[in-house]
C-alpha cells in the first residue's frame, strides 16, 4: 500500500551518549497523505523534532536511527546515502526552524540565502534565480522584494525572518514542509500572521506539512491529525476532533485538562499532571507515562501497552483501553 | 481575601533607557515605560500582558526600583518609595524570574540559595534557625529537605522555577512580581506552577503581580488584566470583562491571534490578523502608538494622543474611537 506520502514504521533511534543508551524513539510508527497537515505535540523531549529530523535524514551525532522504516514519497529514507539525501533535502521535503534569528546566516543578504537554495536545485542561472526569489518573497507576503534582498538578517524583525525561512523552504515547492515549532519565539500577533500565511501557502502549492509544537492551540487551529508524543512514544493518533473530543490516552486526556481556556467564562482550577518529565536515561520497564498517571495499574509498570485501535484512524497505546476490550471479548463469549 | 486598599501603586510612572544614537553625541532614549499608573490591591492578582518589548518587565523591575525610575511615583502600603533606601522593602517585594536555569547561582546549593534572603535580612537567629526556616519554605512549595543539598543542574525546569519560588517566598514577602514564571516550563508542569501560585495566595494572602505574554494564563490567575503596547498601557479591567468585552481594538486583535485549543471555537471564531510589526519603541509613532496597525486610524490619532478614561466602572481604555470600534 503506498497511498502515503510519509509511512514511518516502527521506527528506533538512540543517542549513544557517555552516560548510556537514550532511547529518543521506540517504535514510532506515523503516516501522512499528500496535502494533509500533522501536528505532533508533546514536551521538550519526547522525540517530536528527532522524529520530523530522522526523516530528513538530518540525525545529530551521536544519534543512530537502530531500526524501522521511513518511507517518504517513494524514497525508502534509511537505505539512501547522504548524497541522494542532499538531493531530495529541500527539495521535495524542506524545513523550517524554530528560531528564525538563528537559523539564517548572518554574513550573507537574504537574496544570497535564497538563490543558492534555488540554484543549487534547477538549472536557473543567477539572473533568472534572483527573478525566482522575488517571486518567492512576493508569495510569503514580503514587500519591496528589491530591497529586502540586499538586507541581512540582522536589519528585518522577527516575523519577516520567518517569511524569509519559509521563502527558502518553498523555494522548490516541496511535497512536505516541516515546521518545528515555527511560532514559538514569535509574539502572538505575528504567530497569527505566520500561521495563517502557512495554511494559505499549504493550499496554493499543495504541499503536506508536519507541525511539530506543544502549543495545543495552534495544532487545534491548523492540524487535520495528531500525534501526541510522550517519552519517544507516539501515544495517541487521531484527527484532531478525535485528540480533542473524545481523548483516550491518559497522558492526552491530562494534557487537554491542563491547559487554561481563554474561552471559558468560570474559574475553575486547573488539573496539571502530576509528577516530572521521564529520565529518558532510566526509562520505566512498562508504560513510559505510568509513573504520573491517574488510572495506573501493575501491569502498566510492567509491560508496555500494545496500540488499541479506536477508529480507522485513531489509535491509542494504553492497558485501558485493552482492559475493555478484554471485557467486551468476554461478554461477547458469555 | 481582597481588600479596599491598594498596596502597591504607581503613579505616572516613567522608565526611559539611553540608547546610541545614530549621530555622534546625539542623545536618543527608549520610552520603555511610558506614563503607567495602576494600583493593585491587597491580596489582588494583577496580570500585564503585551507583546515583546512592550514594557512589561520594565514595568514590574522599575516598581521594585531594580532600576531607577526616570519619573512618576512608587508607593508601597501607602508609603512613598520611589527615593527611599530599598533595603527594609526588599522584604516585603519580592521577584519570580521568568527563567529558572539563569535565575539561580549555579555554584549555590539550593539551601545557601534560600538562606542567602534569610542572611541578609537577619531573620535566622541561629544556624539551626535557619536550616529551619530553609526547609519549612522548601516544603511550601513541594520540595523537601533533601533538595537543600543540591546543586540547581541537578533539578528539573519545574522543580528549579519551585527554588525561585522559595527563594522570593523565605522573607515572607506581601508582593511578589512574578516575571512569566511559566514561560519556559512545559504545558503540563505550567499547571503545577500555576495552582502552586493560587494556593500560596490563598495560604499566605499574597499580592501579585504577574506578568506573561500568555493571556490564557494571565486570565485564568488574575483578577483584573492590564493591557501594554509600546511602553503604554490601553485597556485595564477585570479579567472576564477584558477577555469577553475588550474596548480596545489592540486588545480586541490580542484577544482574537491566539489559537484556541478548541478545534470547533478555533473553526468557527473569525480572526482579525493585525498587519506589520510592532514599531521601535526608540522611534514610536506619534499620537496613539497603536495607529499604525490600528484597522480604525485616522488624523485624529495621529496628532493627538488618546486619554485614559473610565469606560465604564473599574474598565480603563485609551482609544479616540471607542465608539466607532465598539
Amino acid at each position: 500500500m503506498n497511498e502515503y506520502l510519509v509511512n514511518i514504521e516502527n521506527e528506533r533511534l538512540s543517542f549513544f551518549t557517555p552516560a548510556g543508551e537514550v532511547k529518543a524513539l521506540n517504535d514510532v510508527s506515523l503516516h501522512l497523505r499528500e496535502g494533509e497537515v500533522l501536528g505532533i505535540v508533546g514536551e521538550s523531549g519526547s522525540g517530536k523534532s528527532v522524529t520530523a529530523y530522522s526523516l530528513m535524514g538530518l540525525t545529530a551525532y551521536p544519534g543512530r536511527l537502530i531500526g524501522g522504516s521511513l518511507q517518504f514519497n517513494g524514497h525508502q529514507i534509511e537505505k539512501m546515502t547522504e548524497k541522494e539525501m542532499r538531493k531530495i533535502r529541500g527539495n521535495e521535503i524542506s524545513i523550517i526552524f524554530q528560531d528564525p534569528m538563528t537559523s539564517l546566516n548572518p554574513v550573507y543578504t537574504v537574496g544570497n540565502q535564497i538563490t543558492e537554495v534555488v540554484m543549487l536545485h534547477t538549472n536557473k542561472n543567477k539572473q533568472q534565480a534572483n527573478e525566482r526569489a522575488k517571486e518567492l518573497l512576493t508569495l510569503v507576503g514580503i514587500n519591496e522584494p528589491d530591497k529586502r534582498l540586499k538586507q541581512y538578517p540582522h536589519e528585518l524583525s522577527g516575523g519577516m525572518r520567518q517569511r524569509i525561512m519559509i521563502a527558502i523552504a518553498l523555494a522548490c515547492e516541496p511535497k512536505l514542509l516541516i515546521a518545528d515549532e515555527p511560532t514559538t519565539a514569535l509574539d502572538v500577533t505575528i504567530q497569527a500572521q505566520i500561521l495563517e500565511l502557512m495554511m494559505e501557502l499549504k493550499d496554493k502549492l499543495g504541499m503536506a506539512i508536519i507541525m511539530i509544537t506543544h502549543d495545543l492551540g495552534v495544532v487545534a487551529n491548523m492540524c487535520d491529525r495528531i500525534a501526541v508524543m510522550y517519552a519517544g512514544k507516539v501515544v495517541e493518533y487521531g484527527n484532531t476532533d478525535d485528540i480533542f473530543y473524545n481523548p483516550s490516552h491518559e497522558y492526552t486526556k491530562g494534557l487537554i485538562r491542563s491547559i487554561p481556556k481563554l474561552t471559558e467564562k468560570e474559574h475553575s482550577k486547573l488539573v496539571p499532571i502530576e509528577g516530572s518529565p521521564v529520565d529518558m536515561l532510566n526509562p520505566p520497564a512498562g508504560c513510559p507515562f505510568a509513573p504520573r498517571c491517574r488510572a495506573c495499574m501493575k501491569i502498566c509498570l510492567r509491560e508496555m501497552p500494545p496500540y488499541t485501535d479506536i477508529s480507522d484512524i485513531h489509535y491509542s497505546a494504553c492497558w485501558l483501553l485493552q482492559k475493555q476490550e478484554y471485557e467486551q471479548a468476554q461478554k461477547g463469549d458469555a | 481575601m481582597m481588600e479596599n486598599k491598594n498596596l502597591v501603586e504607581v503613579q505616572n510612572l516613567q522608565q526611559y533607557f539611553p540608547v546610541a544614537g545614530g549621530k555622534l553625541f546625539e542623545k536618543k532614549v527608549v520610552k520603555a515605560v511610558d506614563n503607567v499608573s495602576f494600583g493593585i490591591k491587597k491580596g489582588e492578582t494583577l496580570g500585564l500582558v503585551g507583546e515583546s518589548g512592550c514594557g512589561k518587565t520594565t514595568t514590574g523591575r522599575t516598581l521594585l526600583r531594580l532600576y531607577e525610575p526616570t519619573a512618576g511615583k512608587i508607593f508601597f502600603d501607602g508609603e512613598d518609595i520611589t527615593k527611599v533606601n530599598m533595603l527594609p522593602y526588599r522584604r516585603k517585594m519580592q521577584i519570580v524570574f521568568q527563567d529558572p536555569y539563569a535565575s539561580l547561582d549555579p555554584r549555590m546549593t539550593v539551601g545557601d540559595i534560600i538562606g542567602e534572603a534569610i542572611d541578609i535580612h537577619h531573620l535566622a537567629s541561629n544556624k539551626k534557625d535557619r536550616q529551619d526556616q530553609i526547609i519549612s519554605v522548601l516544603s511550601t512549595v513541594g520540595l523537601n529537605s533533601e533538595h537543600a543539598n543540591r546543586y540547581p543542574h541537578e533539578f528539573s525546569g519545574g522543580q528549579r522555577q519551585r527554588v525561585g519560588i522559595a527563594r522570593a517566598l523565605a522573607v515572607n514577602p506581601q508582593f511578589i512580581v512574578c516575571d512569566e514564571p511559566v514561560s519556559a516550563l512545559d504545558v503540563s508542569i505550567q499547571a503545577q506552577v500555576v495552582n502552586m501560585f493560587e494556593q500560596l495566595q490563598e495560604e499566605l494572602g499574597l499580592t501579585y503581580l504577574f506578568i506573561a505574554h500568555d493571556l490564557s494564563i494571565v486570565k485564568h490567575i488574575s483578577n483584573r488584566i492590564g493591557v501594554m503596547y509600546l511602553g503604554k498601557m490601553v485597556e485595564l479591567a477585570d479579567s472576564y470583562e477584558l477577555t469577553f468585552h475588550s474596548v480596545h481594538p489592540y486588545t480586541k486583535s490580542l484577544i482574537s491571534a491566539i489559537p484556541i485549543a478548541d478545534p470547533e471555537t478555533s473553526r468557527k471564531s473569525k480572526r482579525i490578523v493585525l498587519e506589520g510589526d510592532v514599531p521601535s519603541p526608540v522611534n514610536p509613532p506619534s499620537g496613539c502608538r497603536f495607529r499604525t496597525r490600528c484597522p480604525y486610524a485616522d488624523e485624529l490619532c495621529a496628532a493627538q494622543e488618546p486619554e485614559w478614561r473610565e469606560v465604564s466602572t473599574g474598565h480603563f481604555a485609551a482609544c479616540h474611537h471607542l465608539d466607532k470600534v465598539n
